[in-house]
């Protein structure tokens, strides 16, 4: 179970192409950024021209980091999410974590103009949406527990995640209806997906989050590693299956719960990723697909926003579309050519 | 006769298993006796549907007796935290396992797990024990290849290896034969044997393979409507306990060859 050398090339691989799309990203959008004076901002000899390095700063960075944790977390939580279920089709997204989540948010930021005032801008802040995100997708995966508790069949826990979606769609009409224009649209926004105008508190504590789960999701890949043989077989070696779970749910859900709260409901980066890694990396050993894993989401999520900001141009376009666009013939491509998906 | 020094390993003290819903206990099988010593191959059989799942189930700790004691080593099988078990006692079980995407070799390590530091990485001793596994079941030439290229026979040797690396004095098995053809069916019985008798395992096996048991296990444990015995073969056919087996009108015990033929 030792991390083989054989992984360590493309790691380091891996680890550059990160490196060289960060820059890319970082350089790219509605104003160019030569690269040389990317790299001056950082060394602390700042830009020949000031609005680069507020823009740098203020703007790219934050978005380049928030997309890099949003990227990786969702895709480590996919990854646990397939191991856990033992379906290759579990993903935050399917198994209705994300609409957890919307439902969560659109509760607190419709639900405050409902109910309305002082305490409706009280709630309003930036943890509370963290909170209110996380415990909407951590209520959803209890839901989805308690099912697999009862039925051993997977395809009944993707069908319960997609009643989530329609609840959550449901619950967010109603409130919508009583709720006024302008608290619709700010829902609306964050519903798209967006990893642009976070502040440097909000990222530190997306990174805070991110830490937390990532640190819950290596401390069960030995579990994770035993599940992949089913869960009698796992308890045959010693496994606290409850324990276990617990654990993994709880992971899952700070990084989906956080990183949904912040970035909103991002498709397919959960589902894919993990699928995507298995083509390169021969081995089902959490302690490699983990890393690899997360670097990877990292890097998608991070090409996917250098194309949503159209380079060249003002125009920005959701995020959520364009890892749709990516994600859903990623995994239609995986299933053609490999006949089946494996977890 | 002199007396044989009793080395009893796995014991049953009137059992009774089955499934406990809402306190309303629906017994599967009930009054279950028998104590299996150190290094005897033991073949389970019944007709479908009698409980022998439920009794391995129960005597793995995966499911709660109903009433009576299992005895493991001479402790109360209740006294076992699961982690203790995974070192006394490993399974093969019926089902394949969960993920195909894994490696011989890989699938076989996991049968480390109780012994690996919590980023399971493998000792010396860990490699040592999985090599052998792997030897002791012929699949050393399989260890790269992935658990969805094999066939249902080498699957089952693979199953067997990765108990085999979790290096316990007990192995039980559910329907170790069931889907493989007649050589591979024999082969996993002899596999068993072997171990048993050279290793010095405890085995504890379900089949149908009922002529194939008589043949090579020491004892036999007979699940019928209503009793159950435990003997060795010759005995059990002695006393005529595979007569009841199954329905007369069907199917007939021979005792003179071991085997069972059908009425025409």
């Amino acid at each position: 179970m030792q991390i083989s050398k054989a992984y360590r090339l493309q790691f380091l691989v891996l680890f550059l192409v990160l490196l060289v799309a960060f820059l890319v990203n970082l350089g790219m959008g509605s104003v160019s950024i030569p690269l040389h004076e990317i790299i001056s901002v950082f060394i602390g000899n700042g830009a020949s021209k000031e609005t680069w390095q507020y823009i740098l700063l203020d703007y790219r960075l934050p978005k380049a980091l928030t997309a890099m944790l949003a990227g990786g977390g969702l895709a480590v939580s996919g990854l646990l999410m397939q191991t856990l279920f033992r379906n290759p089709l579990a993903g935050p997204f399917v198994l209705g974590l994300s609409s957890g989540a919307s439902l969560g948010v659109a509760i607190l930021i419709l639900g405050a103009s409902a109910f309305g005032g002082f305490f409706g801008t009280l709630l309003l802040s930036q943890w509370s949406l963290v909170i209110a995100s996380a415990l909407g997708s951590f209520l959803v995966l209890l839901a989805v527990l308690a099912v697999t508790f009862r039925i051993k069949d997977t395809m009944a826990i993707l069908i319960i995640g997609l009643m989530f979606g329609s609840v959550t769609t449901a619950v967010v009409s109603v409130l919508s209806y009583f709720s006024d224009a302008e608290q619709l649209q700010q829902y609306i926004f964050w519903s798209f997906g967006s990893l642009g105008n976070q502040s440097w508190q909000g990222v530190v504590i997306l990174a805070i989050c991110f830490l937390a789960g990532l640190a819950l999701s290596i401390f069960s890949s030995k579990s994770l590693n035993s599940l992949l043989l089913g869960e009698n077989y796992a308890k045959s070696m010693g496994l606290q299956i409850k324990k276990t779970t617990f654990i993994i749910i709880l992971a899952t859900s700070i990084l989906a719960g956080s990183i949904t709260a912040f970035v909103g409901p991002i498709a397919f980066v959960g589902l894919a990723v993990p699928h995507l890694v298995r083509q390169f990396y021969k081995t089902s050993n959490h302690f490699i697909l983990l890393p690899a894993v997360l670097l990877c989401g990292s890097l998608l999520l991070l090409i996917c926003d250098t194309v949503a900001q159209l380079p060249f141009s003002e125009y920005t376009l959701p995020i959520n579309a364009i890892t749709s666009l990516v994600g859903a013939p990623v995994v239609i491509w995986l299933l053609v050519r490999k006949q089946k998906l494996f977890f | 006769m002199v007396s044989e020094e009793k080395n009893i390993i796995l014991e049953a003290r009137n059992l009774s298993v089955g499934y406990s819903k809402k306190g309303d206990d629906s017994i599967v099988a009930d009054a279950l006796n028998f104590s299996i010593e150190k290094g005897e191959l033991v073949g389970l059989v019944g007709a479908n549907g009698i409980g022998k799942s439920t009794l391995l189930r129960t005597l793995t700790g995966m499911q709660q007796a109903l009433n009576g004691e299992v005895f493991l080593e001479g402790k109360n099988l209740r006294e076992y935290s699961p982690f203790q078990l995974a070192t006394h006692l490993s399974v093969v079980l019926t089902e394949a396992p969960a993920s195909k995407n894994m490696s011989v070799s890989e699938m076989v390590s996991l049968g480390r797990q109780p012994y690996t530091n919590w980023i399971g990485s493998l000792s010396e001793k860990d490699e040592d024990t999985i090599q052998s596994a792997l030897q002791a079941t012929e699949t050393t030439a399989l260890a790269h290849r992935k658990c969805f290229e094999l066939s249902d026979g080498q699957m089952q040797r693979v199953a067997i290896a990765r108990a085999l690396a979790q290096d316990t004095p007990i192995i039980i098995l559910d329907e170790p034969t069931t889907h493989l053809d007649i050589y591979h069916r024999a082969y996993v019985l002899k596999l068993l044997k072997k171990l048993a008798s050279e290793k010095q395992k405890t085995i504890l096996f379900s089949t149908h393979e009922i002529d194939l048991a008589i043949q090579l296990t020491d004892k036999m444990l007979v699940m019928a409507n209503g009793e159950t015995n435990f003997e060795s073969p010759c005995k059990l056919i002695e006393a005529g306990r595979f007569d009841s087996l199954f329905p007369k009108e069907t199917i007939d015990f021979d005792g003179k060859t071991g085997r069972f033929t059908i009425r025409k």
